[in-house]
């Protein structure tokens, strides 16, 4: 058996996603922009896409939502264009964004640091959630954003975003959210939130990889980050990534329409996957399951590194994560663990199971199996349950 | 770099099929108890090293002939990732049967060859390498403890990059003999800097006294502060030529052409004689310079007195 519980890093694409983009690869493959029937071919299934994409966070129609190759690009849009257009111009100096943030909106802000732009990096609280209250501690009136993401990818931990956009909304800060999380595993409404500007991605909801999307409340259109032949209304030059965004907005559609099935039967999976894990001794689960998204377990197992577990795992066939997968390679202590300032013994010991619609009961079954003998057999090797004798002051 | 640092992520794949193969199983894990020491008549050591709460952590048990000092039994136990636990087996390995005076003389060098497939492909990837440091350093932990002195006392050098071993003062004079301007340059020369990279800048998997990085800074400053000595501190009388143009040029770069720059102009240094007991600086005026009145009087005489007063009383000046 071959299980992927890496779901919050990448997903499968759903089959019926890839049957709608298919035709536009070959058949298909018309520009767009240019003036023949190939284009034309492609206006329709476009246009239809994006509606998908409109519906599925309830964007109003005079609204931007730009297409972009990734969240990544987003999230870097938006703090590079709001240093621009605010910080650079010395209009505003200030954005507030908080310690658990994706790498590319904590890199991004880093940078925009060193050309001269303060940045406030909001704590999360021991249950690994942002509290709205120290949004309205440190806006202040040289604040030009806040940007707080929606779902946490280690902890699946749900930040008070609708809380958050009221707070913005009436201070007059504009608000941006990396919804990336989200998408598809709770109802996402930008209306309901006060959301100025939000970031998703394809590849996290069933899509396929190298599609994003931006949205721009209308009134609050950002300065593209990317100059050119003026696609996307002059928002996001670059030739149109047809397959792309028929892809997305097909996988939009579905994540919808599975919304209640995630909610229920998804929940289900992981509350048996964890409630498992947990009687494991010595196993500790972060952020409270009614405050996390339906899909993420982030759990730590005393006296076994992260690695060392994915290890076995991976030996079973079984796909898990340390932490974020592009930060896999640095080796790094996993950073929720120590901004919820668990245990530092535990600090390296984080695993994340991260579900999907595509789970089964069996694959859950297996896994539960396969963790119980890895535990089993990594603590027998683990420093953290060795004997010594008497006398002996540990120094572990 | 180039095309194999642009994808990553296959840390695993560069695992040797030892290293895989002790992970899986490893041969040494174990404890060896009081018990078991007192039956074969041996002294129980247990040394710890590393913190779980760093991400590496080993237990290691050995069991001394207190006659010969030969080490009878060697286990371990180890909190780690796969490399951790391979290298720890495999040091807890390499102990068996040696005095604890060769054992101290195994390093994490020898711990990474020994678990080499082939002799020229190293067993982990660069990153990895620290992970064998931890098991060189609780021989010497383990051999403090059977002979009661300090584990400083068996490291007579200052270590800046614990994977490759290389010391303060290797690194110190290789930077000033070639002198080395870049981390490249230094890894390139050393190795240093090639593996976890801790030891670059701050920052990194663990925290140092001394990086690379301070090792350039501080080769920098010395070069900087030589070369203002050598065009001041000899007398002008004795430098060779090339030294007295070198210091004619700095006294003009640091007091002097600033101030013609920002009119326009420029000066040029064309030769210096030696005319009896004096000394001749001929030059040329640049730009807003020639032909300015004052060339000839008030800024000649200005640049005259500056060179005078810095490098000797003898020179002239003399425009052409």
């Amino acid at each position: 058996m071959r299980v992927y519980l890496d779901n919050n890093a990448t997903t499968i694409v759903d089959p019926h996603v890839f049957e709608e983009m298919e035709p536009f690869f070959v058949k298909k493959y018309g520009n767009p922009n240019s003036l023949h029937q190939f284009a034309s071919d492609t206006h329709k299934p476009l246009k239809e896409a994006m509606q998908k994409i409109y519906a599925g966070i309830n964007a109003k129609s005079e609204d931007s939502v730009v297409i972009t190759s990734c969240a990544t690009e987003s999230n870097n849009w938006v703090l590079k264009s709001i240093y621009f257009e605010y910080i650079l111009t010395g209009r505003k100096n200030h954005i507030i964004i908080s310690e658990v943030e994706h790498p590319s909106i904590i890199a991004t802000a880093k940078f925009l640091e060193s050309k001269g732009c303060k940045v406030t990096y909001l704590p999360i609280n021991s249950e690994g959630i942002v509290e709205a209250h120290t949004v309205r501690d440190f806006i202040t009136d040289k604040t030009a954003l806040v940007s707080i993401m929606w779902v946490n990818n280690e902890t699946g931990a749900i930040f008070p975003i609708e809380e958050i956009g009221q707070i913005c909304a009436a201070k007059g800060v504009l608000f941006h959210t990396d919804a990336v999380q989200a998408i598809g595993k709770l109802p996402v409404n930008v209306q309901k939130a006060n959301i100025d500007y939000l970031t998703m991605s394809a590849h996290k909801f069933h899509g396929p990889k190298g599609v994003g999307a931006l949205y721009m409340k209308k009134g609050k259109e950002l300065n593209p980050l990317l100059h050119g032949g003026s696609q996307m209304n002059g928002f996001r030059s670059g030739t149109l990534n047809v397959a792309g965004i028929v892809g997305m907005g097909k996988a939009m559609e579905q994540a919808i329409d599975a919304l209640d099935f995630e909610m229920s039967e998804v929940r289900e999976l992981r509350d048996r996957l964890e409630d498992a894990l947990l009687e494991i001794p010595d196993t500790f689960v972060v952020t409270p399951r009614a405050k996390r998204s339906a899909n993420t377990i982030l759990v730590s197992f005393r006296g076994i590194e992260g690695e060392a577990m994915l290890w076995d795992l991976n030996r079973a066939n079984i796909a898990a994560s340390t932490g974020s997968a592009c930060a896999s390679e640095d080796l790094e202590s996993n950073p929720v663990m120590e901004a919820i300032g668990a245990e530092a013994d535990l600090a390296h010991t984080a695993i994340r199971f991260s579900l999907s619609r595509y789970t089964t009961g069996e694959e859950i079954d297996y896994t539960i199996e396969v963790v119980k003998n890895a535990v089993n057999r990594l603590r027998a090797i683990s420093s953290s349950y060795a004997y010594a004798p008497q006398g002996h002051e540990s120094k572990l | 770099m180039g095309i194999d640092s642009l994808i990553g992520g296959t840390i695993w794949d560069q695992y040797s099929e030892k290293v895989t193969c002790l992970m899986n199983n490893p041969q040494n894990m174990g404890e060896i108890t009081q018990e078991q020491a007192d039956a074969m008549g041996a002294k129980l050591i247990v040394a710890d090293f590393g913190a779980e709460s760093c991400g590496d952590a080993v237990r290691l048990y050995w069991a001394v002939d207190p006659k010969t000092d030969v080490i009878l039994e060697s286990k371990f136990k180890s909190f780690g990732c796969g490399t951790a636990i391979a290298s720890s087996d495999t040091m807890a390995e390499l102990c068996k049967g040696k005095t604890v005076d060769e054992a101290i003389k195994i390093t994490n060098i020898d711990v990474e060859k020994a678990m080499r497939d082939t002799p020229d492909v190293p067993a982990v990837p660069p990153q990895k390498m620290h992970c064998s440091v931890m098991a060189y350093d609780v021989i010497k932990k383990a051999a403090a403890l059977y002979k009661g002195v300090d584990m400083e006392s068996f490291e007579h050098e200052i270590i800046v990059c614990e994977c490759a071993r290389v010391s303060l003062s290797t690194l110190r004079e290789v930077i000033r003999l070639n002198d080395l301007t870049s981390i490249e340059q230094i890894t390139d020369y050393t190795k240093a800097g090639a593996f976890c990279k801790s030891c670059i800048r701050p920052g990194g998997h663990e925290a140092k006294d001394i990086y690379l990085v301070d090792l350039l800074e501080e080769y920098q400053k010395e070069k900087l502060a030589k070369q203002a000595d050598s065009s001041y501190d000899a007398p002008f009388a004795q430098m060779t030529i090339v030294q007295r143009l070198k210091a004619v040029e700095k006294v003009i770069d640091d007091n002097i052409r600033q101030m013609l720059v920002m009119d326009g102009g420029n000066i040029e240094i064309l030769d210096i004689k030696e005319n009896g007991a004096n000394f001749d600086i001929y030059i040329r005026y640049l730009g807003a310079c020639s032909g300015c009145a004052s060339s000839s009087t008030g800024t000649l005489f200005a640049i005259e007195s500056i060179l005078k007063e810095k490098l000797d009383q003898n020179i002239r000046v003399i425009p052409l």
